[in-house]
């Protein structure tokens, strides 16, 4: 299968099964629409008749090297060459865990999935004990699995700023004898960061997601404090003071936009403007009904904005601007393995979420669904049946996955939303999702064409 | 070539053999937490690059 679109005067054709990815001149463009398989060596007569204001040169010329990535599998390669390895599909050890440190937060957000931090329970903050309850857990069914990761997460996991450091040190002395390697990552919406902790988060933590919606009026719209004051002019300068001195380690100042802010490029670019090279803005998904929430009908506005976006951030790199939007990052020349693409995010088999009283579920967004459940980790009862389902989810499970062209890139999307929102049923995408990230690989693939 | 330019020279076929070591980052661990994007993980099989 291949794919081909335009976009700011470049033309991009995909060979999906392969990854191969190729900019092609008009006459190869739209010679492709018009290739048989099996392809013959020779230039059939139809091309020459049909693109007759091309000289025979040019024809036989473009058509000798789209011959010869034929040839060498690298267009037209067969399909679905890889079901074979989403059959042997198997449960995998445990390697990656959300940890609900608190079930609390002191932001108010309007679209926060936690219910403004308690995932519909009571709010509550995870115990040292849980925490290392699960710390072992993680480490017991991690298999040979060297590199674990752990995401402080909530809620707000600074209001439980005792047990993150605990569960640091706790970990770091298990690790050296399981011969295991941790990885932390916190995601904070900064409201209680201060001097210290940013010294400690810097040491400590892999990666620090910060969470800034853009531009002031934006963020403090959906983003209010429990005072219903925003939260921007508070946390702004405590997240440029913590990157200032994170030097080359990970980070990405992270948003989210919603049908306030469709014209969202703006908000990326205010982040940029402030001082962050690293920003994810993401689409808010949530129920329809919600006076936020974005639909089919926001579709054409979001692609066009996704699209102002990438040539904005090719305009910056192009002056030497530095900017990385997580949702344009594509790694063409290697990236992760075939098996990975498959599997996805691997939540429910490789990657779980704890919350604050040690419940097992299969991954951040699952929290608070008892019909999710998987055991505790003070029991140590994993529920196989369920981790079974989840390692069951590749691309070749998902029917309407098989047959896209961007399954090899977002890898089947993300089963708590089509759980949630696209009918009950975890192998069914959420379209909505699907098509804004086609969007998102198209500018990407793009944004990598303008600065080759 | 004059009519086709690579973007890259990898073929996603080869690394089915040596794949799956399972060690790469989980793709929720970095951040995204709510769109699931898997493309852009770094591999860290050093067999495999």
């Amino acid at each position: 299968m291949i794919h081909k679109y335009s976009m700011s005067g470049y033309n991009i054709v995909l060979d999906v099964e392969s990854g191969g990815v190729y900019v092609v001149d008009d006459l190869t463009f739209k010679m492709l629409d018009k290739i048989n398989l099996p392809m013959d060596k020779s230039c059939p007569d139809n091309l020459f008749k049909e693109f007759s204001k091309y000289s025979i040169e040019e024809i036989q010329d473009s058509y000798n090297e789209i011959y010869s990535l034929y040839e060498s599998k690298r267009l037209f390669s067969d399909d679905n060459v890889y079901e074979k390895y989403s059959i042997s599909a198997e449960q995998t050890p445990i390697k990656a865990m959300c940890l609900h440190v608190a079930h609390d937060c002191n932001l108010r957000c309007k679209y926060c999935f936690a219910s403004t931090g308690d995932f519909g329970g009571n709010r509550e903050l995870m115990s040292l004990d849980t925490a290392k309850k699960a710390v072992d857990f993680l480490i017991k069914n991690s298999g040979k699995r060297k590199n674990l990761e752990v995401d402080f997460f909530g809620g707000e996991p600074l209001m439980n700023f005792d047990v993150v450091k605990k569960t640091v040190e706790y970990a770091r002395k298990e690790e050296k004898k399981f011969n295991k390697n941790f990885r932390f990552t916190i995601t904070t919406n900064g409201i209680l960061l201060t001097d210290d902790k940013i010294k400690y988060l810097n040491e400590e933590m892999d990666n620090v997601v910060l969470s800034l919606d853009g531009r002031k009026k934006i963020n403090d719209r959906m983003r209010p404090r429990v005072s219903g004051d925003g939260s921007y002019d508070s946390i702004l300068p405590k997240f440029l003071k913590l990157v200032k001195d994170r030097g080359t380690k990970d980070y990405y100042v992270r948003g989210t936009f919603t049908k306030h802010n469709l014209d969202f490029s703006n908000d990326v670019l205010h982040i940029n403007d402030c001082g962050f090279d690293q920003i994810s803005v993401e689409p808010v998904v949530c129920d329809a009904s919600k006076e936020y929430a974005l639909t089919e009908k926001d579709l054409s506005k979001i692609c066009e904005e996704y699209e102002l976006l990438a040539n904005k951030i090719v305009e910056r790199k192009k002056n030497n601007s530095k900017i990385n939007f997580f949702h344009f990052m594509i790694d063409l020349k290697q990236g992760p393995c075939v098996i990975k693409r498959l599997r996805g995010c691997g939540c429910g088999n490789e990657y779980v979420a704890i919350s604050p009283d040690g419940r097992i579920y299969p991954c951040h967004q699952f929290v608070g669904m008892e019909e999710w459940n998987m055991g505790n980790v003070y029991e140590d009862n994993l529920n196989a049946d369920i981790k079974d389902k989840f390692s069951k989810t590749t691309i070749f499970d998902k029917e309407k996955c098989s047959d896209c062209w961007a399954k090899f890139y977002c890898s089947g999307g993300c089963n708590a939303n089509n759980y949630q929102y696209a009918g009950g049923n975890i192998l069914k995408p959420y379209e909505l999702s699907c098509e804004m990230e086609k969007k998102r690989i198209e500018c990407a693939i793009m944004i990598k064409a303008a600065l080759s | 070539m004059k009519h086709i330019k690579l973007l890259n020279d990898f073929n996603l076929k080869e690394t089915a053999c040596k794949g799956g070591c399972g060690e790469c980052q989980t793709s929720c661990q970095s951040a995204c937490k709510t769109s699931c994007t898997v493309a852009n993980q770094k591999c860290e099989n050093e067999e495999q690059r």
